[in-house]
């Protein structure tokens, strides 16, 4: 049975980019806890010399042109989405 | 509930009018989250001058609130994207446009998509149809119940894990998932990228039907679609079907083994060889789920980083708060469950016991679809192991909520096409659907056993 601590939680929200609040820690590690708990039965499945599955489309390399398609929308329009734009680029804050 | 057909040759602005009328007046029931007034009495004008004709000219309908709209907000149940306003329409909507259909409004679900039963909207659940104390089910709740309350004759919704066909089945419409493919999700908000669908919700077969033949084909806006195989077809002969065992234990609640049986009999009564088959790794389908779609879920909702688009914290002082901050108030638990969880099953050390383990898991399931479709045209069993449950009764244990979806999930992880068909109601008045599963792109042939179904 896997246990996640405090620690684990915290480890997983920095990898997540979420700064929990304090109140979420001790709810989110028992849920974690439960979850993992629960898919963990799957270790019980043979999966020796087994291909592993990621699409399941049969499609494979599906090519287009390389021109340039804007899909209608200008740089404008764009910026206008992000919170703070200036000079026609996106603002945030000091990095460091 | 309205048929399409009611609403064609009639004049398109009261056809919008009333279905507006009546979104207002089932205002309790939470299933709306946005009208979009102006662009619908704009549309109909033309529909009625003559200007927009088409195979659904004139029709209202209702798409879930993570397909983008242009001219009214998009907002994923979710604070992050709350006044998120689209610059493009998704390819389903210009379809359905296309096609002459007006769109009234946006429908509530779970933040991000994330649940199954609309609780875990930013904005409130949605109540069931038939009963307001319990849940529409989900994530696509909105949509369902705005088809059960005859507000529109169809609505859109998304499908990762049973996010159509579970709603569908707790309040009595019918559900389509597709072939995974078959509807092209462009300005659809994300996921999984590798089980979601787009569908429909309708009152009737017949309906779900003309939608499907209009939203499927090839969009080179998604790469995943495949070129269109969809055409409605009719039963013409009998087809050999499969009934679950696995679905069919005494776990599952007992009114809706009961209509199950009913639906079983039925369809051996028109004809159809149907015999009980035995898929053994349905049991670990929900494992697999809870690892892949979280890995998927925590790489797609990276891009909520509240600088490009989307809410950003005030308070953030540099960058790395930008990020944090916006991301923990722009998201719920949930979100942030399934974010973790995909973390934690993609870092390192864990990535083969979790991830690799689960997608060859993953095979081994297609593998075994694909023997029993050897034998079998389609599959039916249930969608859900209980009808509607009450509001909070699972919102305190997420496996406990999960497991609402462990009949719908493994369609999802092969690809599989399934629709939810209504089939009855429990003795206390909760609708009950069954699920017809096929291999990939026999959409139409279980909509025709559908159709074989009503009539």
């Amino acid at each position: 049975m896997t246990t996640i601590s405090t620690q684990d939680v915290l480890h997983l929200a920095q990898l997540s980019s979420l700064q929990l609040d304090e109140s979420e820690i001790e709810s989110l590690r028992t849920d974690l806890e439960g979850i993992l708990g629960y898919i963990e039965q799957l270790s019980e499945l043979d999966t020796t010399g087994v291909e592993p599955t990621y699409q399941v489309t049969d499609l494979q390399n599906v090519w287009r042109e390389d021109t340039v398609d804007d899909y209608g929308l200008g740089r404008d329009q764009l910026l206008s989405l992000a919170p703070e734009a200036d000079q026609k680029q996106i603002k945030v804050p000091k990095v460091l | 509930m309205s048929k399409i057909s009611d609403f064609i040759g009639h004049s398109a602005r009261e056809n919008v009018q009333q279905a507006l009328d009546k979104a207002r007046s089932n205002e309790s029931f939470n299933a709306i989250l946005s009208y979009s007034e102006a662009r619908a009495y704009e549309r109909a004008d033309k529909v009625d001058a003559g200007e927009i004709t088409g195979r659904l000219a004139g029709v209202p309908f209702i798409a879930k609130d993570n397909f983008l709209t242009v001219g009214d907000t998009t907002t994923a149940a979710s604070k992050f994207l709350e006044n998120f306003s689209a610059p493009l329409q998704a390819t389903a909507i210009e379809k359905l446009e296309a096609e002459g259909a007006i769109c009234i409004g946006k429908a509530n679900l779970d933040a991000f998509a994330h649940g199954g039963s609309t609780e875990n909207s930013a904005f409130g659940p949605t109540k069931n149809a038939h009963d307001q104390s319990r849940v529409a089910g989900g994530s696509s709740g909105g949509s369902a119940v705005v088809v059960a309350l005859d507000i529109v004759p169809f609505a859109l919704g998304s499908d990762t894990g049973g996010s159509i066909r579970q709603p569908a089945s707790f309040n009595g419409v019918v559900g389509v998932k597709p072939t995974y493919g078959t509807v092209s999700r462009y300005g659809v908000v994300a996921m999984a990228s590798s089980t979601d669908t787009i569908g429909v919700l309708s009152a009737t077969v017949e309906d779900s039907e003309l939608v499907m033949d209009i939203l499927s084909g090839q969009d080179r806006k998604d790469m995943t679609t495949l070129p269109d195989f969809f055409t409605p077809e009719s039963i013409s002969s009998p087809k050999r079907i499969g009934v679950i065992k696995e679905f069919m234990t005494e776990d599952v609640d007992s009114a809706v083994r009961e209509k199950t049986t009913a639906y079983i009999e039925a369809m051996k009564a028109k004809g159809h060889v149907v015999e009980e088959v035995s898929l053994p790794l349905l049991k670990y389908a929900l494992a697999i789920y809870y690892i892949v779609v979280p890995a998927e879920v925590s790489s797609n909702l990276g891009r909520y980083d509240g600088v490009r688009y989307g809410a950003r914290a005030e308070d953030a002082k540099n960058l790395s708060e930008v990020y944090g901050l916006s991301r923990d108030r722009g998201f719920v638990s949930e979100n942030k469950r399934r974010i973790m969880i995909g973390s934690y099953v993609l870092s390192s050390g864990y990535f083969d016991a979790y991830y690799l383990k689960a997608q060859k898991a993953r095979t081994l399931l297609i593998n075994e679809f694909n023997k029993v479709f050897e034998s079998y045209d389609a599959l039916v069993g249930p969608v859900a192991p209980t009808p509607a449950f009450s509001l909070g009764e699972n919102t305190e244990d997420p496996v406990k909520m999960y497991l609402a979806d462990i009949m719908t999930v493994p369609a999802s992880l092969a690809g599989l096409p399934a629709i939810s068909v209504p089939a009855g109601h429990t003795p206390e008045g909760l609708p009950v659907g069954v699920q017809l599963i096929g291999p990939r792109k026999s959409d139409a042939l279980l909509l025709a056993l559908a159709k074989d179904g009503e009539a």
